[in-house]
């Protein structure tokens, strides 16, 4: 019953996105108040039933429903609940059904938050209806989560034991917040070409932050996840499922710099709305590339290409439409903003094209492979080094250049001013350099460089909150965010360059040493855990003589799945990890362990949380400030109230 | 902002970074490793540079596949047999092709993949400069 039921919620989804969709480009035009009624309620009732749908599949998984094939194939009924819950979307038709609720989350904000004038809003609605409803249609035709399986078997086929994780059972919905969260900025984008009206940038703003914030968070989410769970000390490998939410980041992160220029002083008008559809079709493209199966293998990919072929057509109806109204729509837009050639707008150009040649980096290194096997050429991988000489030096030389841009005045500024501004931060820089030489072994030329870069964008970023103490949120945060890139650069470039391991087998009783770090062995004890039995290791963290800390890394076996998963032990300082990933069973009591430590580690996801919080001060600033939005807001005015 | 500063550098100097203990016993039977830290230093570096070529995104280093260990194997008796890097990367694209390579190889099927992040640079730098220049003709 359970199923027919989220079934039903879904049919009935379908038919509210498509009165939403209709109804809400009918809004668009100046004298149809009552369609932009029904647009509006349209969508708060599509959202109560992507919600119900989405709870009825929840329940099923929570109480085992087998007779629902998804559930039988991915539960299991020994598994702890925040895994049954988060099982949900560990598949692919539970992980396309939350992708349509964060879909309808955002449709359901843009239509309460009411921001930018009503045509704009009721426009913006009716293609987050016309979204909603194509990807509804992918869910009922080629990935039904509620399809029945008779007869129902005794037992599911449980998840995979990687999967079963408190890192995994956040990181699915907070990658989708961002990714999905690009589609209101695309959806405003596309309804502003519709109605001509020049203020969306500003209605859209909350919107492009929340889902900044979101990828920010799920990528630093994701890249520690793998760091922990992997059991080899590693936090990114330019892996093709990475890089699919690298790209949507790139991307809006140019998106929110180019944004702000467009709503200062009206400049990048037409460029700003190419952004939010580019944005979103990165969105787009990762979904194709993660859940189409063409990254396992094309020819896979070919032998069953109904869900990808499906995704690409909505991929290609979705870009192709956008681009067409903005082919047709936007010369009409051109303002032509007129700026010094040293100023903000100049800075923010060159940020943008910057992160869209590294963005370009990241998408032909993630397709090319594809692309030439697709065509029969040689087979080749794109790995690691292919980013070091491409994705770094661009991403490095944009480094650089940040601290310059919130010296610049808008309209006009002075790169003298801004050199002498920032003579405090190149100090920092020369004295992070030089500790890195002194103190760091080995020494390294391109860690030297990293950490001077570190301390010129940590500086500038201190600067800048030291001279507008009291000012404008919306300063502090960028300096924050600017301040999380330098954090992160020196937690990359730590643990890259200065990480150490050893292998060794040990019995118990034998004492080791891992870099500054004495280790005990105090044996391996059998643990049984709710679905899993695991070898555990007992290693003592001496300090002299006493024993500092107990790391317990396990070896675990999950008879229902059949499979073997590390649990790794971390010890961290907060500026060092050690790292125990216990490896096989030598006999007697011996055991292979592998131990790294990892200088600075934990800097790359504080520098994270620290972007993150930059962006969560930004849109606080925004959500603050009552901004006159009913009448649409004239660039010129902005100007004059900055 | 002195303050700052001597904070800053204290911060710095709090950051005892560990030096790297390259005096591993000899041989344990964790796998094959050579007791001549060059050796064992070329041979993990090698490791690096390939791929497993049966899981996803990992390096033949990380890999704990069978496939893997193979090819660890394989590295380690070519490296002992006295073999150039460039000898053991040859024999192993003569064996399972160029995807073993992490880094794409530079022929003429790979120059738009090696040449693009670059082009895409440099045409934004281009149409950067006509619109800045345009720009500032406007606020003169």
């Amino acid at each position: 019953m359970i199923g027919e039921l989220g079934q039903l919620a879904l049919c009935f989804a379908l038919a509210l996105s498509l009165v939403m969709a209709v109804s809400g480009l009918m809004g668009a035009r100046a004298h149809a108040s009552a369609a932009r009624k029904v647009a509006t309620s349209s969508t708060l009732g599509f959202l109560v039933f992507v919600v119900l749908s989405f709870g009825t599949l929840t329940y099923a998984f929570v109480v085992s429903d087998f007779s629902i094939i998804d559930v039988a194939s991915n539960s299991h009924t020994l598994k702890p609940l925040v895994y049954k819950i988060s099982g949900v979307w560990g598949n692919h038709e539970g992980s396309m059904l939350l992708w349509v609720l964060v879909l309808a989350l955002y449709a359901g904000l843009v239509a309460v938050l009411q921001r930018g004038g009503e045509r704009l809003t009721s426009a913006a609605l009716g293609v987050q209806g016309l979204l909603a409803f194509a990807f509804l249609l992918f869910i009922l035709f080629t990935s039904n989560p509620f399809l029945r399986l008779d007869p129902a078997p005794f037992e599911g086929a449980g998840l995979k034991p990687l999967l079963q994780d408190p890192g995994l059972a956040m990181h699915p919905p907070m990658l989708y917040a961002g990714y999905v969260g690009l589609s209101a900025s695309f959806s405003y984008a596309a309804a502003a070409m519709m109605v001509g009206e020049e203020g969306w940038a500003r209605a859209a703003r909350p919107f492009m932050l929340i889902a900044w914030i979101a990828l920010t968070s799920g990528i630093a989410l994701g890249s520690w996840w793998a760091y922990y769970e992997l059991g080899w000390g590693g936090f990114w490998a330019w892996d093709p499922v990475e890089n699919a939410s690298l790209m949507p980041w790139l991307i809006a992160t140019a998106l929110l710099h180019s944004a702000l220029a467009t709503e200062k002083s009206g400049a990048f008008r037409t460029w700003t709305l190419l952004l939010a559809i580019a944005g979103f079709s990165m969105s787009l493209i990762g979904t194709f590339l993660v859940r189409s199966g063409v990254l396992s293998s094309v020819h896979a990919f070919a032998s069953d290409p109904t869900r990808g072929f499906f995704i690409m057509m909505l991929i290609a109806l979705a870009i192709g439409g956008a681009l067409a109204l903005f082919a047709w729509r936007a010369p009409k837009l051109q303002g032509g903003a007129a700026f010094a050639s040293v100023s903000r707008e100049s800075a923010l150009l060159l940020n943008n094209v910057f992160l869209v040649a590294s963005c370009a980096c990241v998408f032909v290194g993630t397709l090319y492979p594809l692309v030439l096997d697709a065509l029969n050429r040689t087979k080749i991988s794109v790995g690691p080094p292919y980013y070091v000489l491409t994705f770094a030096p661009i991403f490095f030389a944009l480094l650089l250049l940040v601290p310059f841009g919130p010296k610049l005045g808008w309209k006009r500024g002075d790169l003298k001013t801004a050199w002498r501004s920032l003579v405090p931060a190149l100090g920092l820089a020369a004295i992070a350099a030089v500790a890195v030489l002194a103190i760091a072994s080995p020494r390294s030329l391109a860690a030297t460089g990293a950490f001077a870069v570190a301390g010129w964008l940590i500086g500038a970023s201190i600067l800048d909150i030291r001279k507008r103490r009291g000012a404008r949120a919306s300063a502090f945060a960028a300096a924050l965010a600017h301040a999380g890139l330098g954090i992160s650069l020196m937690g990359v470039t730590g643990t890259t360059v200065w990480r150490s391991e050893s292998l060794t087998v040990v019995a118990p009783g034998q004492k080791m040493t891992v870099g500054p770090y004495a280790l005990r062995f105090d044996g391996v004890t059998r643990e049984k855990g709710p679905n899993y039995i695991a070898d555990r290791g007992h290693f003592a963290l001496m300090d002299g003589d006493k024993v500092k800390a107990m790391l317990q890394p396990e070896h675990r076996f999950y008879p229902a799945e059949g499979e073997d998963m590390n649990d790794t032990a971390i010890h961290t300082t907060g500026w060092r990890d050690l790292y125990l990933a216990l490896g096989d069973d030598r006999g007697g009591g011996r055991f292979a362990i592998r131990a790294y430590v990892s200088p600075l580690a934990p800097l790359i996801w504080l520098g994270g949380l620290v972007m993150a919080l930059g962006g969560i001060l930004s849109l606080w600033g925004r959500l603050r400030v009552k901004e006159p939005e009913k009448a649409p807001a004239a660039p010129a005015v902005a100007l004059a109230a900055e | 902002m002195k303050g700052v500063f001597v904070a800053l550098l204290a911060l710095f100097s709090l950051l005892a970074m560990p030096r790297p203990s390259h005096a591993q016993p000899a041989d344990t039977s964790a796998g094959e490793t050579f007791s001549n830290p060059n050796l064992e230093a070329r041979a993990r570096h090698l490791q690096r540079q390939l791929r497993c070529l049966v899981c996803p995104g990992e390096s033949v280093d990380e890999s704990a596949s069978p496939f893997s260990a193979d090819i660890r194997h394989l590295v380690r008796q070519q490296i002992a047999a006295g073999q150039s890097d460039q000898q053991i990367e040859d024999f192993l694209v003569a064996r399972y092709g160029d995807s073993i390579l992490m880094k794409p190889p530079v022929v003429p099927d790979t120059w738009l993949l090696w040449l693009a992040p670059f082009l895409v640079l440099g045409t934004g730098g281009i149409v950067a400069w006509l619109v800045i220049k345009k720009a500032a003709a406007r606020e003169a």
